[in-house]
């Protein structure tokens, strides 16, 4: 997956977890919760979805690399690059 | 004759929220129980396959977000709709209500297989890998959810919980906000029960296995109790929350109030699992009326029990017949043979679907009693057809459960 296609999977994840928000003015260097109405148990959905739909560990350790788009998808390139786009 | 109480002491009830099969609110719900219309459709679920269930069509997002619905439970959902819909219809001026003396109590029959069944099916995906075991598993799945979920939705921060009694747990719902008001423990109770229970495949293999699980060419013939034919439960989802208050603070108030509980009992069968106690109903509907300072004669309607099985039906007749075999003015009817049983949720329900009759004067049927079973018989059955009666003054409301639970209200027109 290139860094396009894992931003697209980070954004259906996101859609899916919080249906209510629009999510077409997120800006990517933004964190999340001072534009999305997250809690933690939101942000455990990130990382659940990321492990149910593409088989990505991230461990606890690392979750502050999941503030916002652009951090998120600069830790996943790594890791999903080598998967096929779903 | 018991003194009366002081009107400190003396509950009613002043909003009605609820869904059920076959209507949203307490005016569609008592039209269809006077039209005769059943709520019963066919169904499907996982590992069971087709049947049939009594499915609620209420607007889930008229009070949650999508992302709540997501996170929180069917019964949590139900809850917070009849909730919120009960405060509405009680005129009370919420936003100048103290939340800190409200109390929210949810009878529930089963609380977390719903989730459990979900999120197990899920990791079966993943080769159960407990990695993937959901982190809302347990919020979704505490015994108190459903009326947890009405405190977050509304900003409630008085007490909440459940009360689990199998299918008595509607009245045992109204009954825990009684007792709470007059202890002094909340100014405000919104109390009677849920049911989320279609939506665990469960439920119906129990049931069926134990032979009481009902099937039907006619989804809406198929819940039939006191009927020759029945032949099992039509399992239900729905709920009724009742606004409770002080009569005091009503009058105050000035609000429209339904009615008063004037009595109310919980007893224990001590006898068996799943079949009921006759003599232990009986007790328990005698208690009630001995509290509320009644004979049966003074008992207007019956809202009965029966779910239409085979055994239970017959023994709850017995009790009936033991109580109110010579009293000639009571009538009985039952909600389920409209929209199956919607057990936690049951007993309010029925008891709500009941309430109009107050105004109105017409006590609603049983209906699809085609053969009457002779061992139902009862004097005062109302069958098919609704009845205009002569002034509704008092309902009895019953609501057993399983491993021997009965419970019993006494509502009186205020």
């Amino acid at each position: 997956m290139k860094a396009e296609d894992i931003r697209e999977a980070v954004a259906q994840i996101l859609a899916d977890i919080d249906p209510d928000e629009d999510l077409s003015e997120l800006k990517d260097d933004v964190p999340f919760r001072e534009q999305l109405e997250l809690d933690s148990m939101d942000f455990l959905d990130i990382v659940m979805e990321l492990r149910k739909r593409y088989r990505v560990q991230v461990p606890e350790e690392d979750y502050g690399q999941l503030a916002s788009m652009a951090s998120t998808v600069a830790y996943l390139e790594p890791r999903m690059r080598d998967l096929e786009k779903v | 004759m018991i003194a009366p109480l002081a009107d400190s002491q003396r509950v009613v009830i002043t909003g009605i929220g609820l869904t059920a099969p076959n209507g949203n609110n307490l005016a569609e719900f008592r039209d269809s129980l006077l039209a005769g219309r059943s709520g019963v459709s066919p169904y499907e679920i996982r590992y069971v396959g087709k049947t049939l269930a009594g499915v609620c069509q209420f607007d889930e997002l008229r009070y949650q977000k999508r992302k709540d619905v997501r996170r929180g439970t069917r019964a949590g959902g139900i809850g917070i709709y009849c909730a919120q819909e009960a405060v509405r219809d009680s005129g009370l001026d919420w936003p100048n209500v103290d939340l800190s003396r409200v109390g929210i109590y949810v009878g529930v029959t089963e609380h977390g297989n719903v989730e459990t069944e979900n999120e197990v099916y899920e990791l079966k995906g993943y080769d159960y890998d407990t990695k993937f075991w959901s982190h809302h598993h347990n919020p979704r799945t505490v015994a108190n959810n459903p009326a947890g979920e009405i405190s977050l939705n509304m900003g409630i921060t008085g007490p909440h919980y459940t009360i689990g009694a199998a299918c008595a747990a509607g009245n045992a719902g109204l009954i825990q906000g009684a007792q709470m008001l007059r202890l002094g423990d909340c100014d405000v109770a919104l109390c009677g029960g849920v049911s989320e229970s279609i939506h665990t495949f469960g439920i119906f293999a129990s049931f069926k296995s134990q032979g009481a699980l009902a099937t039907h060419d006619d989804p809406a013939r198929a819940s039939r109790p006191f009927d020759q034919a029945r032949n099992g439960i039509v399992v239900a989802e729905g709920g009724a929350i009742f606004v409770l208050e002080r009569f005091e603070d009503a009058k105050a108030r000035g609000a429209e109030i339904y009615g008063e509980l004037v009595g109310y009992a919980i007893n224990s069968d001590a006898t068996d699992f799943v079949l009921p106690n006759p003599q232990r109903q009986a007790e328990c509907m005698q208690l009630a009326m001995k509290r509320a300072g009644l004979v049966p004669a003074q008992i207007d309607v019956v809202s009965t029990h029966a779910t239409g099985t085979g055994a239970g039906d017959v023994q709850e007749c017995i009790a009936l017949r033991q109580v109110f075999g010579e009293s000639k003015p009571t009538l009985l009817n039952n909600a389920k043979s409209f929209i199956g049983h919607a057990m936690g949720a049951a007993g309010a329900l029925e008891l709500a679907g009941n309430l109009p009759a107050f105004k109105d004067g017409v006590c609603h049927a049983t209906i699809n009693v085609d053969d009457l079973d002779p061992e139902c018989h009862l004097a005062g059955l109302v069958t098919n057809e609704a009845r205009e009666t002569g002034g509704v003054q008092c309902i009895l409301n019953n609501s057993f459960g399983m491993l021997g639970i009965n419970s019993v209200a006494i509502i009186k027109k205020v």
